[in-house]
């Protein structure tokens, strides 16, 4: 059994996951999902989609209503945090304000008994990683948040777990701060081999660091794909809104047909489209230059039907808004939504 | 030149609290540290400012003021070990356990007493303790003996972490509501037992609510006379009953004014050791 259990298992296994808090309110209407051993998972939604009460039942914070936890195949649902091998990266940090970084990052190895002098070498190792060796002794309160991140990496890295989640860890960091961390994040985790388990609500981050991507919506998951799949086969409305921007219209058929702002071009008002093209001919609504791009929006009186083009900011110097133009995009890159 | 004015603002708002504590508080205090090298003439009972030490020596010499010194000492050390103990749990259950209104009516029902008077609480525990009191009258009905604590230093401990037993709940209650849940996730999800998670998270961290109840607890004991004089027994005085009867009765202020040094010192002395475990940081 057990070494049924630790070869070939999923790292994650979630079945039939409901919670609801307090009044009845749902917040996880029924989880299924499956996450590889040594992948970068990231479950993605909106605030109050049910993404980190997911990740808390992952890691034994909260226990479901209904439903399975599973970890290297084994039922851990019932099981409290401390007797499930993963550790975790807190929104907050969770730093111990009265320890040293030392300390805070050696806890777990004091916990389990590890000698004082591998603890204190393995927790210097780990500070190391993060470039943070040389002000071991400080306290939390003496460090900047990027450096309190950094701690709260190293804590959760140092034990070896097989698997870390990750709520929302570099939401409290700047943008430069937080591109270098996606890198960061990122090769740890290739070198380590360790599974990630990533929550978030930006989907750029979602998409430009992670191997699969789960999209979270009231409490269910709207798609598991790779960032691609999501992207480029979005499986509903939600999931194309919410990842990449995008502009939707109502097709002939009453299907509706998904288009990306980046295979839209704009033509001079009568333009003739070819046989593989299609066009929506209106007036420019809204101009924003973006820097690479400049960014415009098309909307026919008639209908009241709007798309979206991204075009070169140097071939977007004559539009202006209020102006008659062609929207035109190649009829293959429009994809029919489902449903 | 606006800088001037604005500091020149801050002096005139400052001066007057500032002149009236050195006037009155500082200058007393000053007072009776000089009173306490002063003596009183034995033949007219006049207090006459001659240098000496004969009331420190005395302090020293004589055992019934030592013995005085360690029981004033010793209970307001045990009033203060009880009241940890007894806070702990309301504590643990108002900050972490309940609903904000549960916790509300917690905390009110804590504080209630203390609209009261004191006086008319420690008359209450007379009647509770009380040969034909309250719990005498429980443990008969109860086929138990009757306890006779009353005017004792039981009766004194009993009564004094009755008075001070919310002091030291909602300092302690309020370092338990500031432990963010996260850092109790963090320690269970690096192994932690939650048995571990108190001794090593929640115990530590709340240290600092622990040294500013006891600043009520202990430091507050130390100056009490009334309590030891209501429902303390002939061998309960406390340093202050001393002090009380030096000044009033014999008309011995300067060795009153030498033993208050003394406890001046002790609450001197605590005082920079609750600072050392963060009594007074944040509130």
């Amino acid at each position: 059994m057990q070494d049924n259990a630790t070869t070939g298992a999923m790292a994650v296994g979630l079945s039939g996951l409901t919670k609801s808090y307090d009044r009845g309110r749902p917040v996880l209407k029924g989880i299924d999902l499956e996450i590889c051993p040594g992948e970068f998972f990231t479950m993605l939604g909106p605030s109050g989609s049910g993404k980190t009460t997911t990740l808390r039942l992952i890691g034994g914070f909260e226990l479901p209503d209904a439903g399975q936890v599973t970890l290297l195949g084994r039922d851990v649902t019932r099981l409290p945090p401390y007797q499930r091998d993963v550790n975790t990266m807190f929104q907050d940090y969770a730093l111990f304000p009265h320890m040293s970084l030392r300390d805070n990052v050696a806890y777990g190895m004091k916990i389990r008994g590890v000698g004082a002098a591998e603890r204190t070498e393995r927790a210097q190792q780990a500070l190391d990683m993060v470039h943070l060796d040389a002000v071991s002794d400080r306290r939390p309160s003496q460090l900047s948040g990027g450096q309190r991140q950094r701690v709260a990496l190293a804590r959760a890295l140092v034990n070896k777990p097989k698997l870390i989640l990750l709520d929302e860890p570099l939401g409290a960091l700047d943008l430069k701060l937080r591109r270098e961390m996606q890198v960061e994040l990122k090769r740890i985790q290739k070198q380590t081999g360790i599974t990630f388990v990533y929550v978030t609500h930006d989907q750029e981050e979602a998409l430009s660091m992670s191997d699969r991507i789960a999209v979270f919506s009231e409490g269910v998951i709207e798609q598991v794909g790779t960032p691609q799949e999501l992207y480029e086969r979005p499986a509903s409305r939600f999931v194309a809104r919410f990842i990449g921007s995008s502009s939707i219209l109502g097709g002939e058929h009453g299907c509706a047909i998904l288009l990306r702002p980046e295979d839209v071009r704009m033509e001079p008002h009568g333009y003739t489209p070819t046989p593989d093209e299609d066009i929506l001919p209106g007036v420019v609504e809204e101009i924003a230059y973006l820097g690479p791009v400049t960014r415009c929006q098309v909307q026919r009186m008639e209908t009241g039907a709007c798309v979206t083009a991204m075009v070169p900011s140097r071939t977007a110097r004559t539009l202006q808004e209020g102006m008659a133009v062609v929207a035109v995009w190649a009829k293959d890159v429009a994809y029919p939504l489902p449903r | 030149m606006t800088g001037g004015r604005k500091l020149l603002g801050h002096v005139a708002l400052l001066l007057p609290p500032f002149g009236w504590l050195t006037l009155f508080y500082l200058g007393s205090l000053f007072i009776l540290l000089l009173s306490a090298f002063w003596q009183v003439d034995p033949m007219s009972g006049d207090v006459v400012h001659d240098w000496t030490l004969d009331n420190f020596r005395l302090l020293v010499s004589d055992a019934t003021y030592r013995i005085v010194a360690q029981r004033t000492i010793g209970i307001a050390a045990l009033v203060t070990v009880t009241d940890i103990l007894l806070a702990w749990p309301l504590a643990y259950v108002i900050a972490r356990k309940v609903g904000p209104r549960l916790k509300l009516t917690l905390l009110v029902l804590v504080a209630l007493p203390l609209w009261s008077s004191m006086l008319a609480r420690i008359y209450a525990w007379r009647l509770i303790l009380g040969h034909d009191g309250v719990l005498n009258w429980f443990l008969r009905a109860a086929g138990l003996p009757g306890q006779s604590f009353a005017f004792t230093n039981v009766a004194l401990w009993l009564v004094f972490s009755y008075l001070w037993l919310p002091f030291m709940l909602m300092p302690l209650v309020s370092a338990l509501e500031r432990i963010p849940a996260s850092l109790l996730d963090a320690a269970g999800d690096m192994g932690a037992t939650p048995w571990q998670t108190f001794r090593t998270v929640i115990f530590p961290l709340a240290i600092p609510g622990m040294a500013a109840g006891s600043v009520f607890t202990f430091a507050v004991t130390l100056g009490e006379y009334v309590t030891p004089m209501l429902v303390g027994g002939a061998g309960s005085e406390f340093i202050g009953n001393v002090v009380y009867a030096n000044v009033g009765v014999s008309g011995n202020v300067p060795f009153a004014a030498a033993f208050s040094m003394v406890l001046l010192v002790v609450i001197g002395a605590y005082m920079l050791v609750a600072r050392r475990f963060g009594a007074f940081e944040g509130a």
